[in-house]
């Protein structure tokens, strides 16, 4: 166990290093955009990212109404927490692309970018759910949210990609043929994105299922103090 | 007892309860006025602009009243903990859920039904576009807001200072139904396009919301 | 197995935990009842008394543990047998009694004919016109206690029935719960007044810190 933390810790370091070097040199620079477009390389993969961990929060939140396995809520939780994190990064590199790009910071009719931001809103939601609800009723309730939050999702897509049919507005990336270079350098960077969220999700697996322990415990012990 | 007649009864109770105690209708239908008149003195436009923005003005403005509507759903339920003796009783959670969420479309729509013609005179609004589309397009809106809004306030239930999770939860998952209401009232209104693709979103949205409430109600009920 | 332990006891408990958060208010209960019996749970405040009714009643499920309630692990299944009277009143204040308990009954789908019975059980006029708001607290509760019987339930459920209500009411209610018991009903009830059952009791159960210390044939201070 110890050890797979640490091989796996020593990859996404590597890993890491390896992508930045990849990204910021050996890739060739974009003709039009110039440099600028080298956050491409940090902002889609987070965007990937943060997708699957989504997808991650929304099985495991199905999976826990079903067997009511604790370790289903936590990995939820968990990959909620982090998702929003990768999340966070989509929503701060988009408009630093934008500016220099279209002369704007954020264009509503965007798909892509406008979804991820309700995504995040949404999440947010979720969190702070966990925060507020009390009692042992926090896992049943957050699966339930969970369930409607991704069921949202392509309702969120649609209605938005609609909007831009009637608000045209200029769409980053899109369509087209990437370079193969890039295409390369965008995948290592995703590796290293999925090798790193990975690596903070064990990290606060593990944290979470130890607070619990204490709690649980705390809760024992505490009426045995009041019982003396 | 079958399911919509313990659903017609959870109903008839309710509407007398309100009748009787008349504890939100009249705050609500205070406050749904107040909210049109602030909107009035914050926004006052020409005829041509007042068609791009009523559409989003209405919204927002009907969007706040339910809110407040929707946190007193079951506040009732919590007085001397009457929601216990259901939960004891042998009938489904559905039908309750179900009567909640037509007691507040009902509810809800009262309360547009007294705010609209008070947005007309203040905007001087005139549709260019086909004015019966109006209909289904309050009615799908209306219901949308309020399936998931029943829902999270049951939710809501759960938590800590419940008045303001209400609002956090239903206002992200609202987006998509926001945005198709906003747009195909802004359609007809305004007359350029037509709603229709609005309207099927909204119906997809209110089709997918509630049977995912339905499914998922017993889950939240049960929950303690 | 579940079968098995219902030959054992109506309500059968094997290592309850119940925790709120940071806090457990069962501590494993382990116990079994036998049906047709009256039991008198009691206990300081905080002891777990109600958070155990709640559980049995299936209002408020076990974290840990197991429960098999009149020989099912799914109480829901079997609510339309329970009854259960919690210490808030759980009637609507705006309405009627014989409102209030027509409105229940259509949930377990029963005639009206049904609460008029009841309510001339617990002594109330069924054509009160009052609201239960302006009732006083010992109508109230015997208003309470007709709509947890209201399903002439097999297993009885009461907590603090006897509270705020005159010595009179009270004794009334007593003899009300040994008709049940001796037309084979089995019964719980938590109250901090036990003297008032020690005569019709089967049994007193005591709990303590969330756990069941002890269980007495008559009303003893433990030692």
């Amino acid at each position: 166990m110890r050890r797979g933390f640490t091989l796996l810790a020593l990859a996404t370091a590597l890993l890491l290093s390896f992508a930045l070097y990849e990204a910021l040199i050996a890739a060739p620079t974009e003709q039009t955009m110039g440099d600028v477009q080298r956050i491409f390389y940090y902002h889609v993969p987070s965007a990937w990212t943060a997708f699957v961990l989504f997808l991650i929060n929304f099985v495991s939140s199905i999976v826990y109404l079903i067997r009511r396995n604790p370790k289903a809520d936590i990995l939820a939780l968990v990959s909620a927490e982090v998702g929003v994190v990768f999340c966070t990064v989509v929503i701060v590199t988009g408009p630093i692309w934008a500016r220099p790009v279209w002369g704007i910071w954020w264009a509503p009719g965007d798909i892509r970018l406008t979804t991820t931001l309700v995504l995040w809103l949404i999440y947010i939601s979720y969190l702070i759910l966990r925060r507020m609800s009390t009692g042992g009723r926090t896992p049943v309730i957050a699966a339930v949210v969970a369930i409607f939050g991704a069921l949202d999702v392509p309702l969120v897509y649609f209605s938005i990609w609609f909007f831009r049919t009637q608000h045209p507005s200029p769409v980053i990336g899109g369509g087209g043929s990437l370079d193969p270079r890039m295409a390369h350098v965008l995948l290592i960077n995703w590796a290293a994105f999925l090798c790193l969220a990975w690596l903070l999700s064990w990290v606060r697996c593990e944290l979470e299922v130890a607070t619990r322990r204490v709690d649980e415990a705390q809760a024992l012990e505490s009426l045995r103090e009041s019982s003396r | 007892m079958s399911f919509f007649a313990i659903t017609r009864a959870t109903l008839a109770k309710d509407i007398r309860l309100e009748w009787r105690s008349k504890d939100a209708i009249n705050a609500m239908l205070f406050f749904g006025l107040l909210v049109v008149v602030i909107f009035s003195f914050a926004f006052d436009p020409t005829a041509e602009e007042s068609r791009r923005i009523a559409g989003g003005l209405i919204w927002v403005a009907f969007l706040f009243a339910a809110v407040v509507a929707l946190n007193q759903t079951w506040a009732r339920e919590l007085r001397n903990q009457v929601l216990d003796a259901y939960r004891v009783s042998p009938a489904a959670a559905n039908p309750l859920f179900l009567a909640k969420a037509l007691g507040n479309f009902i509810f809800v729509c009262v309360l547009e039904a007294l705010m609209t013609p008070l947005f007309i005179a203040f905007y001087k609004l005139r549709a260019l576009g086909p004015a019966w589309e109006l209909a289904p397009i309050a009615l799908l809106g209306t219901w949308a807001l309020v399936i998931n809004g029943t829902f999270f306030a049951a939710i809501s239930l759960r938590t800590r200072s419940r008045e303001i999770m209400l609002p956090l939860l239903l206002f992200p998952i609202s987006i998509p139904a926001l945005l198709g209401m906003v747009n195909a009232t802004t359609a007809v209104l305004s007359g350029e396009e037509s709603a229709r693709f609005w309207i099927a979103l909204l119906l997809a949205y209110d089709v997918v919301f509630t049977t995912v409430s339905l499914l998922l109600f017993e889950l939240v009920l049960e929950a303690e | 197995m579940i079968d098995a332990q219902s030959s054992s006891g109506i309500v059968v408990a094997d290592g309850l935990i119940k925790q709120f958060g940071r806090f457990a208010a069962l501590r494993g209960v382990t116990a079994q009842f036998a049906a047709g019996k009256l039991y008198v749970i009691v206990g300081d405040n905080g002891a777990g008394k109600t958070t155990f009714l709640r559980t049995v009643a299936g209002l408020a499920p076990q974290t840990h543990g197991k429960i098999s309630v009149l020989g099912s692990s799914k109480i829901k299944n079997v609510r339309a047998q329970i009854g259960y009277m919690a210490h808030p009143s759980l009637l609507y204040d705006e309405m009627t009694g014989i409102e209030n308990l027509s409105y229940f009954a259509g949930l377990y789908g029963l005639p009206l004919s049904r609460c008029r019975e009841v309510m001339a059980a617990v002594k109330l006029d069924p054509d009160l016109e009052r609201p239960i708001g302006q009732y006083s607290q010992g109508m109230r509760q015997r208003m309470s206690l007709a709509r947890a019987i209201l399903n002439d339930p097999k297993l009885l459920l009461l907590d603090e029935p006897f509270s705020n209500v005159d010595l009179r009411s009270a004794h009334e209610m007593v003899g009300l719960l040994a008709q049940m018991r001796d037309r084979g009903k089995t019964l719980f009830v938590v109250t901090h007044q036990p003297g008032l059952l020690e005569s019709i009791a089967d049994e007193f159960v005591w709990m303590e810190a969330g756990k069941i210390t002890r269980r007495t044939p008559h009303l003893q201070v433990p030692q």
